[in-house]
């Protein structure tokens, strides 16, 4: 089954399947990490629940929920 | 380049901690911040080492090479503009994978690569093995390991960039090898651009542009754009890639460097996963500053206790600053003969500069406070917590590092929107700025609040600070309105592990601001003090409505009592007011004054206002000259509050507090907005914009205040 980014609850993980949207905004994301193959974990979400924090690459990196919308995955 | 110095560029991600190697190697003051993008201008240093002379530069932070933001431009021009001989590539080496995405770029140059796995320490402490000597064969150029915070390997580092520019370590440059479609494209476009540039480029940088173009680069496809079958071809090429894989050009030419940056990594890298690199404090430490009911009240408890530090510990040092000033203005006094000199330095050049420098402390411990948050990486987490309520605004939550900056000065503070690509959010942010409440404007709120509201004055200044947010935010509202949305909601934003600040990273950011504050002091404060002194010192030949010298020595010969001592005293302020009237400055003030007249200010506070644009500070520093006026006596904010006191309502003070909030920003800034905004018409646009603000509200402020009271 495939899902959007913003589908994983905090402490799920996925792998990333692909990106949708504009190509500056892969283009973008992808600079910083999020490339098909990788798993991507939900670390914390900020107090209103958007953004929220995300480990990739063994790194952190926060994202709003409408770009985390894009990220298409699937589940672990 | 030969036998001259070397250029050495120093190329890496965001907090790979490329400003700490800077400070360490050149062991001078320079601003480092555990915050992605704090490095937003070039910054060079120049040393010699063995015999060499080196000139660094530091590039500001970037993920890629792509021209997408204004650092990866200025990075790539530079790069480009054939001053760097040498490119050290700063590689994060807990974070080498995502690192190496911009390498295999820079690879692609072509130009001479130094590496360095920094951090080296904290990837030791996370168990990763990093095979150098592996990593140095797949990337073309020498590795080094170091550690910015103690200076490991630096030594080493520096000997490889001579033996380097001295070709002893020269190596055949790689390439990266694209899979079979991609690379026939590459050769085809190659071929075609090494024909439409004969001889003009080598293999590399026929390559590069091949690469360049098949990626969609706006500017370098602008560049080629008299080369219509060159676009064409590119064009052609770009629709067959993306049909035949199912994916944009650009993005296989992007996966295909992760391809040989996951190649590099499994080959070079042993230890712990990814999974269990991020399972380490930072995490726990995330838990409690970004907890989800306690994150923001935290945020306001850590700005609240900023505020309480920089003013109520503030005040101590302030005490002996105007103790000082007060004893060096009297020793000079004593020291000087009567006459112009004297005046010049005692009431020009003492008042206004000590009238200044006595807010040094409020201005160290707030930096303190700067430094702390971005050298510990809490400044990334406020970004994150705010940004769902700056996005209502129109925010983004990356404006809050400039916002808050803003509090400092609003030349950094313009400066550090480069972290916003969006760039209607960038212009937001940029104009609204200035109405931050700088350190600059601090003194004038201190004396003001001082002066008038001598009980509550701490929560004058509080209130004033609440004003200054309420406004920008507001401003950011109405700006929004006026702009055209765009749908770009990016808020893409790394977030650095927690640091424990080292006190040397501290003190060489509270360094570089407290400097900056006193070349300001002794520049601008400086000259602009002398010239409101000459301005109402002159002209010299007056004639008054009365002969005040002959009336005063008159008085002074008869019996001294209470009475007689009052009435001199009127004499000599009677005197100097009318002295300053006809002054230049008084002049001046007067010809602009009625339009100040509805908010009920004086030419007096005209005047200042007109010395305020350039530099808030000289708002204060003017004050004290004008009612220095027949004092002989030291200079000290007690003296000038109690003279401030009578001089207008508290209504009226409220309201020249609330203008000189929000007027004009000061030409430091003005020049700053109109080269960030890149263009002058946007500096244009903030003064009238800040201009029609503190007017307007001042106004009303003033009419229903003085209906109220």
């Amino acid at each position: 089954m495939e899902y959007s980014l913003i589908d994983l609850e905090p402490g799920e993980s996925g792998l990333i399947k692909g990106i949708v949207g504009s190509s500056q905004s892969k283009k973008r994301l992808m600079a910083m990490g999020i490339i098909q193959g990788k798993e991507i974990t939900v670390e914390t979400v900020a107090p209103m629940g958007d953004p929220r924090i995300y480990s990739v690459l063994g790194y952190r990196l926060s994202m709003r929920n409408v770009e985390a919308q894009n990220i298409r995955i699937v589940r672990n | 380049m030969q036998g001259g110095k070397i250029t050495v560029a120093l190329v890496g991600n965001p907090n790979c901690g490329k400003t700490t190697l800077l400070n360490r190697i050149t062991r001078s003051k320079e601003s480092v911040g555990n915050y992605p993008r704090v490095t937003v201008a070039l910054k060079r240093k120049e040393f010699t080492h063995q015999g060499q002379v080196i000139e660094l530069i530091d590039l500001p932070g970037i993920y890629a090479l792509t021209s997408q933001t204004p650092e990866e431009r200025e990075a790539r021009d530079f790069i480009h503009s054939g001053q760097v001989d040498i490119i050290i590539n700063v590689l994060d080496a807990c974070n080498l994978e995502r690192s190496l995405f911009l390498t295999s770029q820079l690879i692609e140059m072509g130009h001479p690569l130094l590496f360095v796995l920094n951090m080296a320490d904290e990837a030791r402490s996370k168990k990763l093995q990093i095979d150098t000597q592996g990593l140095s064969s797949m990337l073309g150029g020498s590795v080094f390991e170091t550690v910015g915070t103690t200076g490991e390997g630096l030594k080493e580092l520096l000997d490889g960039v001579v033996m380097l520019h001295a070709q002893k370590t020269r190596r055949e440059p790689i390439f990266l090898t694209y899979d079979d479609h991609l690379e026939q494209s590459v050769r085809r476009v190659q071929r075609l651009v090494t024909e439409l540039h004969p001889k003009a480029l080598d293999h590399h940088q026929s390559r590069w542009l091949a690469i360049k173009l098949l990626e969609g680069d706006d500017r370098i496809l602008l560049q080629e754009g008299e080369h219509a079958h060159l676009l064409e071809m590119v064009h052609r090429e770009r629709y067959d890639l993306a049909r035949s894989h199912g994916e944009e050009c650009d993005l296989l030419f992007a996966m295909a460097r992760y391809g040989f940056t996951h190649g590099v990594v499994e080959e070079v890298v042993q230890g712990p996963s990814e999974g269990e690199m991020v399972r380490d404090w930072t995490g726990r430490l995330d838990q409690v500053f970004l907890h989800r009911f306690f994150g923001i009240p935290l945020l306001l408890v850590l700005l609240w206790i900023m505020f309480q530090s920089t003013f109520s510990l503030g005040k101590i040092p302030m005490g002996w600053i105007d103790a000082s000033v007060s004893w060096v203005s009297e020793w000079v006094s004593g020291q000087l003969p009567e006459g112009m000199v004297h005046d010049l330095v005692v009431d020009g050049i003492i008042a206004g500069v000590g009238g200044t420098v006595v807010f040094l402390p409020n201005i160290v411990i707030l930096f303190f406070f700067m430094a702390m948050f971005s050298e510990t990486g809490y400044l990334a987490r406020a970004a994150f917590l705010v940004d769902r309520s700056m996005h209502t605004f129109g925010l983004h939550g990356k404006a809050l590092i400039p916002l808050v900056m803003g509090f400092g000065c609003n030349v950094p503070a313009v400066m550090a929107t480069r972290t916003i690509e969006d760039y209607r959010s960038r212009m937001i942010t940029i104009l609204i700025s200035p109405f931050m409440l700088c350190s600059a404007r601090l003194p004038v709120f201190i004396l003001f609040a001082g002066a008038f509201f001598s009980e509550k004055a701490g929560t004058m200044v509080l209130l004033m600070y609440v004003l200054s947010i309420v406004v920008a935010m507001g401003a950011a509202v109405i700006l929004n309105r006026l702009f055209l949305r765009s749908d770009d909601d990016a808020f893409v934003m790394e977030l650095p592990p927690y640091r424990l600040p080292t006190l040397r990273a501290i003190m060489i950011h509270m360094g570089d601001r407290v400097i900056g504050f006193l070349q300001k002091v002794a520049g601008v404060i400086l000259v602009g003090s002398i010239i409101i002194w000459f301005l109402q010192e002159f002209p010299h030949h007056q004639t008054l409505s009365q002969d005040y010298d002959r009336e005063i020595s008159q008085l002074a010969l008869m019996p001294q009592t209470l009475q007689n001592e009052e009435i001199i005293t009127a004499l000599k302020m009677k005197k100097a007011q009318e002295e300053l009237e006809q002054s230049y400055l008084g002049q001046i003030a007067r010809t602009i004054a009625p339009v100040f007249v509805p908010l009920h200010f004086t030419w007096k506070d005209t005047v200042a206002i007109l010395t305020g644009f350039v530099a808030k500070e000289v708002v204060v520093a003017s004050y004290a000259v004008l009612y220095s006026q027949g004092d002989r006596a030291a200079e000290n904010s007690e003296s000038l509050r109690k003279a401030l006191s009578h001089s207008m309502t508290p209504i009226v003070a409220f309201t020249f507090m609330l203008f000189a909030l929000l007027y004009a920003p000061c030409l430091g800034t003005i020049a700053t907005i109109g080269r960030e905004a890149g263009g002058w018409i946007w500096a244009g646009y903030s003064v009238a914009f800040s201009m029609t603000l503190a007017y307007g509200l001042s106004f009303l402020v003033v009419q229903i205040g003085g209906l109220l009271l």
